[in-house]
């Protein structure tokens, strides 16, 4: 049923550098809270409009234009883009004003860039591009919508070639660190790269920015084809085999077709048990791959799973650092990606090599 | 496959009125909602307001909520009209069933009121620190009513209630859901109040939609939900109307201002035309944007006149009514459009009396009754974001 898709460019930004792949060796941090390392925007972005630009927007237009121009595509079919917290600079900003001029003399260019469209609208503006446009904020399922919502256009238009659909976070100086008075940080910093040997509440958590230029037609630099994303708000732990394994069957495979499983394991000891269940029955026998101690968690933190599953599909190399087990796959064929959330916003999504 | 979705449920709280029957009562009567803030804590208490006066407090009980909840006042609201929705439609609660909902500040009025809290390291209202992002809402609503699987959320600014029913509808037709509750909530806060204000686009007086004199837009707070369903789900349910149409287009333009010719409006407008698959003259009534900006009613005005030329059918703004609220707006606006279909009446444009110097459209201002085939909702927002939905009448 329906059209192939084909992931034809990628643009990453997150704490990492690109070149993890090469180099396999990653960027410690020491605090729970770092920030992504930014490209040099300004070959992405004239300098006027650069001046204005929370980071968020930034990293949301450069990975934008860094993954069209991978994949040869000028103004895409439509652009959907997720968030699961906005802007955050701009909103805080706007809010501290707000509060200590008790609602005087405010000025409103932080008011307008705050709404959580404004990445999705400035990317569209930058482009010139009046194709259908959406922004998704629905937590850590955020990005995943906004690739369901891909899959769905490219059926339903026909005419529709590529899709530009992505993630992007943002932290901001206060409201991310109010993430340490309800327990969603842990309290005491930690390095990242021990984050799965933690045994205790809270995760660590940054930001960074993850578009797709999704494309029905396969190329020669196509990293992997996007197969299919399932979104749940609630799992009880006890049927996530049975998600999956539904999900997979979908998709008319099953899970001794799975090559390798990207597991949102975030140090977390309250939830840990979602991944644990499938770690030690399902997907025993399979490499089990993590990513949060290398770029943290935030709602879209996913983006930078979908990034590594695409570049392994493509290159059959998975670096060490990424591994939680020791079983080995020579040529992989087809990655699942399962994320939640305290709890909740649980997506499954499937990619396979071309 | 069948064209259109069916509406099989409705539920709205605006500024005028607790539920649909009072919110109709009022579009026939001309009864405005426009007030000044006494929920709403803030300095300008001069400022019109289309509020609904009710405390958080009433309606958490009304709700049966905990005393320790934490529902923002956005997630009571919409918890009301949600609760509305599935009683008509007598639905059914299960994993085919989803939510989709949109939001522009989500809980916006709990991060304006703990900030400095939080700031200061307090954790007794850590409860309300996740409620500021938008996803928080829709899931507190969700998690009342145990809609467990597919749940969603919009934030385009003011399209995104019609985002909401647009993707509500797309995901019935493809056979993702069988079931979803589709709309958009929004409540007044500091925030967006002092927003709108800095950038000088609040009118000090009751909102004049259309008109040559319109000096901007009165906030407003409300929300509204659909209950939309597959055909081999209605089992002979009555049906209150469809949806038959829908675009969605960028304007390209600014952050914030629209283009002069209404491009992004113009193109959401033809394309919902094309999913509608009808001529422009089966459109019997349009329920415009028209926020009573100087920008927004132009521009709005300009891609009407593209689509139309010389035959504009009747329109109206209903803003006058209850404000402009946001992210709910095209949800309560989908409400009107489906009680126009129903009763076969126009509900006027409050407050219009001198016509735009260009192009000059005259809006309906007076309760107008006839046959009613085919609605045209627009719903534009900030980052260009323009939606339009077309609703119609069942059986045609």
């Amino acid at each position: 049923m329906g059209y192939k898709i084909y992931i034809n460019g990628i643009g990453s930004i997150s704490a990492q550098e690109e070149d993890l792949f090469s180099r396999g060796s990653a960027t410690i941090y020491r605090e729970n809270i770092f920030p992504a390392i930014s490209p040099n925007y300004k070959e992405f972005i004239k300098p006027m409009a650069l001046r204005r630009m929370s980071k968020a927007i930034k990293m949301g237009v450069t990975s934008a234009k860094i993954a069209l121009k991978e994949a040869k595509v000028e103004v895409p079919g439509a652009i959907i883009t997720g968030t699961g917290e906005g802007c955050k600079q701009d909103t805080e900003k706007f809010l501290e004003n707000l509060l200590d001029l008790d609602e005087k003399l405010l000025t409103p260019t932080s008011f307008i860039q705050s709404t959580h469209n404004t990445i999705g609208g400035q990317i569209a503006l930058n482009l010139g591009c009046k194709n259908y446009n959406v922004t998704y904020t629905q937590n850590s399922v955020s990005l995943e919508t906004a690739l369901l919502d891909a899959q769905m256009q490219f059926n339903e238009n026909p005419e529709i070639g590529s899709i530009l659909a992505g993630g992007v976070d943002e932290i901001s100086e206060k409201i991310t660190s109010f993430q340490k008075l309800d327990g969603q940080l842990k309290l005491n910093p930690i390095k990242n790269l021990d984050l799965l040997r933690e045994d205790s509440t809270g995760t660590i958590t940054s930001e960074g920015a993850h578009f797709f230029v999704l494309s029905k037609e396969k190329k020669e630099n196509t990293y992997a084809e996007f197969q299919s994303v399932s979104i749940k708000n609630v799992i009880k732990p006890e049927t996530i085999i049975n998600e999956i394994e539904n999900f997979l069957a979908k998709n008319n495979l099953n899970s001794t077709a799975i090559d390798a499983v990207i597991l949102g394991k975030n140090g977390d000891n309250r939830y840990d048990y979602f991944y644990k269940n499938l770690q030690r029955k399902l997907l025993k026998n399979k490499p089990q791959l993590a990513y949060k101690h290398l770029v943290g968690d935030f709602d879209t933190a996913s983006g930078y799973a979908v990034f590594v599953a695409a570049k392994i599909l493509k290159t059959s190399k998975i670096p060490a650092i990424l591994k939680l087990n020791n079983v080995d796959c020579k040529i992989p064929k087809h990655i699942l990606i399962y994320n939640q959330y305290l709890g909740r916003d649980h997506s499954l999504m499937l990619l396979s090599a071309v | 496959m069948n064209k259109s979705v069916a509406v099989t449920g409705m539920g709205i709280i605006s500024a005028i009125g607790n539920n649909t029957a009072a919110n109709y009562n009022s579009l026939i009567s001309g009864k405005h909602g426009i007030s000044t803030p006494e929920v709403l804590k803030t300095i300008y208490k001069h400022l019109p307001v289309g509020e609904i006066k009710i405390s958080n407090e009433s309606i958490a009980k009304k709700l049966n909520l905990p005393e320790n909840h934490s529902y923002t006042r956005a997630a009571l609201l919409g918890a009301l009209a949600v609760k509305e929705a599935i009683f008509q439609a007598n639905l059914k609660l299960d994993g085919d069933t989803g939510f989709i909902s949109g939001t522009s500040v989500g809980g916006m009025d709990a991060t304006e009121t703990y900030f400095k809290d939080f700031s200061e390291g307090k954790t007794d209202n850590n409860r309300f620190i996740r409620a500021q992002h938008p996803g928080f809402t829709t899931e507190k609503i969700a998690e009342y009513f145990e809609v467990n699987g597919f749940v969603s959320t919009i934030s385009t600014a003011c399209s995104s209630g019609a985002n909401a029913i647009m993707l509500g509808a797309r995901m019935i037709k493809t056979g993702k859901l069988k079931r979803v509750i589709v709309g958009g909530t929004d409540c007044l806060t500091k925030f967006t109040l002092n927003g709108f204000n800095s950038l000088m686009i609040l009118s000090n007086e009751q909102c004049k939609p259309f008109d040559e004199n319109r000096k901007g837009l009165n906030l407003g707070e409300g929300a509204a939900y659909l209950v939309l369903e597959a055909e081999e789900e209605i089992n002979g349910k009555p049906v209150l109307g469809r949806i038959s149409g829908y675009g969605n287009a960028n304007d390209a333009f600014h952050q914030t201002a629209s283009s002069e010719n209404g491009e992004g409006a113009f193109l959401a407008m033809q394309k919902a035309l094309k999913t509608a698959g009808i001529p422009v003259e089966k459109i019997n009534y349009i329920n415009a944007h028209g926020t009573a900006t100087k920008n927004n009613d132009k521009a709005e005005s300009a891609a009407l006149e593209r689509i139309f030329s010389n035959k504009l059918p009747d329109f109206s703004s209903t803003k006058a009514f209850t404000g402009h609220t946001l992210a709910a707006s095209g949800a309560l606006e989908a409400v009107y459009s489906l009680l126009a279909i129903q009763n076969e009446q126009v509900f006027p444009n409050l407050n219009f009396s001198n016509p735009m110097l260009n192009p000059g459209f005259i809006p309906v201002t007076n309760l107008k009754e006839k046959p009613i085939d085919y609605v045209l909702s627009n719903s534009f927002g900030f980052g260009g974001n323009c939606t339009s939905l077309i609703f119609s009448k069942n059986g045609i």
